[in-house]
């Protein structure tokens, strides 16, 4: 820069030559990018402001395919959208992050057009739980983003990390845990199954669920907060007002990083992992382009981006990505993930609700 | 000034605009919400057209009796307690100058302008151990150690009522103004005490605004869904708070169409039983 701005050319001949040159190196991208670009529906607020600024322009530049991204409410009302206007043949958005109930609840209407996984260049290296199958085989969804609920607490309270999510149940605990509000968003009939019966296969029969709820039930003197909102519990867990619970891993990470007295402990039965997956609509006529950006988005180097920048955990398995051991632990872990049962949410869902509900309002 | 009645049908136009507003901000919304009550929920799905009462039947319930009775317990104390607090402090406040006044009223006015979510996170820090209230009183020495007031019954209706008691002021304030002076002046000469005149000659007269107050508070605070969550344990939880939770996290409108009805027909059965009591009572007298 110094040398240019030293040099004999005026300073006219050289802001004109620049604008010419950019002119001439961006055209063309602007017509390829006006010839095929992609809506892609994501979670609105803190996943798409990430998404706009780190990941969408580098998806454009390499691809020539103009990303549209929308913000879509989380919960199903996205799903119930694109439900209806599939119907009547339109597409509010391509491609779309999803949560493992909405891909479930989707999959019954037909409504994700299958994915060609020959054309997805990393398909064989994805781990298993971030491939979303119809019952028949055909590839529904690719894991989008993943992250970990795990055990937190204060470090005040607690100098020694726990280690089990056994801690819950521990009497010297009473009134002292923050535990998510919902059946489906706590997931902690899995975390019951996994860390008492053996594995979250004990919920399959109706008799193994009653007996995680009533192991569950043991749980509730020494819950202080059952939370739906996360700043309750957060600023809660920080002050050492409410010194355990369940929380998100990448969230307690960066509260600590900024000086708080908290961490977040992978307990040795797992984190529990759950994750949104990109599906396509069947009503999307961007076919070709959303196998390209899924086929992008699984590339280990976009992984590992996602990873560093917006703090979601790889779908990748974790030798193919030059994540740091200190990167990677700030997102993930080496300890097999409980997987939520999504499927009884689908089945099930208003038995485990009403269950749940009696349970810890009762 | 005598007022004809209606002659033509034209007469009646300045009616069309407030029967308009109330047919679509409430009739239909209303109707729409009573007819999903008894669609048929689709478990794993949505829910389609349909008239089925599995919705209600789900509802009748010991579990959601329970949820019921607590709603409307609290709603009751909530209306109690602002119109207790609300009552002689209005009163109290039509007896100072208009400047004192405007300067309460200003202040009155200004918490209505918090939404509920602030309302409750202000007072989850009031009530908490780390920074609440009880920390002052340990520093004066009133108290041995810092403790939480917060989760619990006390701190819900707390939070509650101090969020109600602007609109309980507000609504009692015309009329407690409007109050002839003459009459407790009156009492007074008789010889009553100034607590003696406000019980026997005050409230008396206001019974009608007290009741209006009563019942607009109830209904005021039995829709409150935020502060139960944010300040009680599950048991506090309010009717409104499940329905959300239908709504919101189960998407399964039906049901949570069905409870809100049900909710709907409660209130107004205990609004009309309220107004049918006074008006006895006004009668007998």
């Amino acid at each position: 820069m110094r040398k240019i701005l030293n040099s004999s050319i005026s300073r006219r001949a050289m802001l004109g030559g620049t604008a010419a040159a950019i002119g001439a190196l961006s055209m063309p991208s602007i017509l390829r990018a006006q010839d095929r670009s992609l809506k892609v529906g994501v979670y609105g607020g803190y996943f798409k402001d990430s998404f706009d600024k780190n990941i969408f322009p580098d998806f454009t530049a390499a691809t020539g395919i103009a990303v549209e991204s929308i913000a879509e409410p989380t919960g199903e009302a996205w799903l119930v959208q694109l439900e209806q206007a599939a119907r009547a043949g339109v597409a509010p958005a391509d491609v779309s992050m999803m949560s493992q109930v909405a891909m479930l609840k989707g999959q019954s209407t037909e409504l994700w057009a299958p994915i060609d996984t020959a054309r997805i260049g990393n398909y064989d290296d994805l781990l298993p739980q971030f491939v979303n199958k119809y019952p028949d085989g055909r590839v529904a969804g690719i894991g989008a983003v993943a992250w970990y609920i795990t055990l937190v607490s204060n470090t005040d309270a607690y100098p020694e990390a726990p280690e089990s999510w056994a801690s819950l149940w521990d009497p010297a605990n009473a009134d002292k845990l923050g535990l998510l509000a919902l059946v489906s968003n706590s997931f902690l009939l899995e975390v019951t199954a996994k860390t008492f019966m053996g594995g979250t296969d004990a919920l399959d029969t109706e008799e193994g669920l009653n007996k995680a709820f009533e192991k569950l039930a043991e749980v509730k003197p020494n819950v202080r907060l059952w939370y739906r909102d996360e700043a309750q519990f957060e600023q809660a867990l920080k002050s050492g007002e409410i010194p355990m619970g369940q929380y998100y891993h990448d969230v307690t990470g960066l509260a600590a990083a900024d000086g708080h007295p908290v961490r977040s402990t992978f307990p040795k039965e797992g984190g529990i992992q759950d994750s949104g997956c990109w599906a396509l609509s069947r009503a999307s006529d961007k076919v070709e382009e959303a196998h390209v950006f899924i086929d992008y988005m699984s590339q280990p180097e976009i992984q590992a981006a996602l990873s560093r920048k917006v703090g979601t955990a790889p779908t990748l398995k974790r030798d193919l990505l030059d994540l740091t051991a200190e990167e990677f632990a700030s997102v993930s872990s080496d300890i097999v993930p409980i997987i939520p049962r999504y499927d009884l949410y689908q089945t099930k869902s208003d038995w485990l609700n009403q269950k749940w509900t009696e349970l810890i309002v009762g | 000034m005598r007022r004809e009645a209606p002659q033509k049908l034209t007469d009646y136009a300045p009616l069309a605009f407030p029967a308009i507003m109330l047919v679509v901000f409430f009739v239909i919304p209303f109707g729409t919400m009573i007819s999903v009550s008894f669609f048929q929920r689709q478990q794993g799905g949505f829910y389609t057209p349909a008239f089925v009462f599995s919705n209600y039947e789900r509802f009748l319930s010991l579990f959601f009796a329970n949820v019921l009775g607590f709603s409307l317990m609290l709603a009751v104390l909530v209306a109690i307690c602002c119109v207790v607090i609300g009552v002689p402090f209005t009163y109290l406040l039509t007896r100072l100058t208009r400047r004192a006044q405007i300067i309460w009223m200003v202040a009155l006015l200004s918490v209505l302008s918090l939404s509920e979510v602030i309302i409750g996170f202000a007072w989850s820090t009031l009530f908490s151990r780390t920074a609440g209230i009880t920390n002052l009183l340990v520093a004066l020495g009133l108290m041995e150690k810092a403790v939480a007031l917060s989760p619990g019954f006390p701190a819900v209706l707390t939070a509650m009522v101090y969020q109600a008691l602007p609109y309980t002021i507000l609504v009692l304030y015309p009329a407690l103004v409007r109050l002839d002076p003459t009459l407790t002046e009156a009492a007074r000469t008789l010889g009553a005490s100034p607590l003696r005149a406000f019980f026997t000659v005050v409230v008396p007269a206001l019974r009608a605004t007290i009741l209006a107050t009563l019942i607009m508070v109830f209904i005021f605070a039995l829709g409150s869904y935020l502060l139960p969550q944010i300040l009680g344990r599950p048991q506090h939880w309010t009717l409104s708070v499940l329905i959300t939770d239908q709504a919101i996290y189960q998407s399964n409108m039906p049901f949570a169409a069905a409870m809100a009805v049900f909710l709907v027909l409660v209130t107004l059965a205990m609004v009309a039983l309220t107004l049918f009591a006074g008006r006895k009572r006004e009668s007998a007298a």
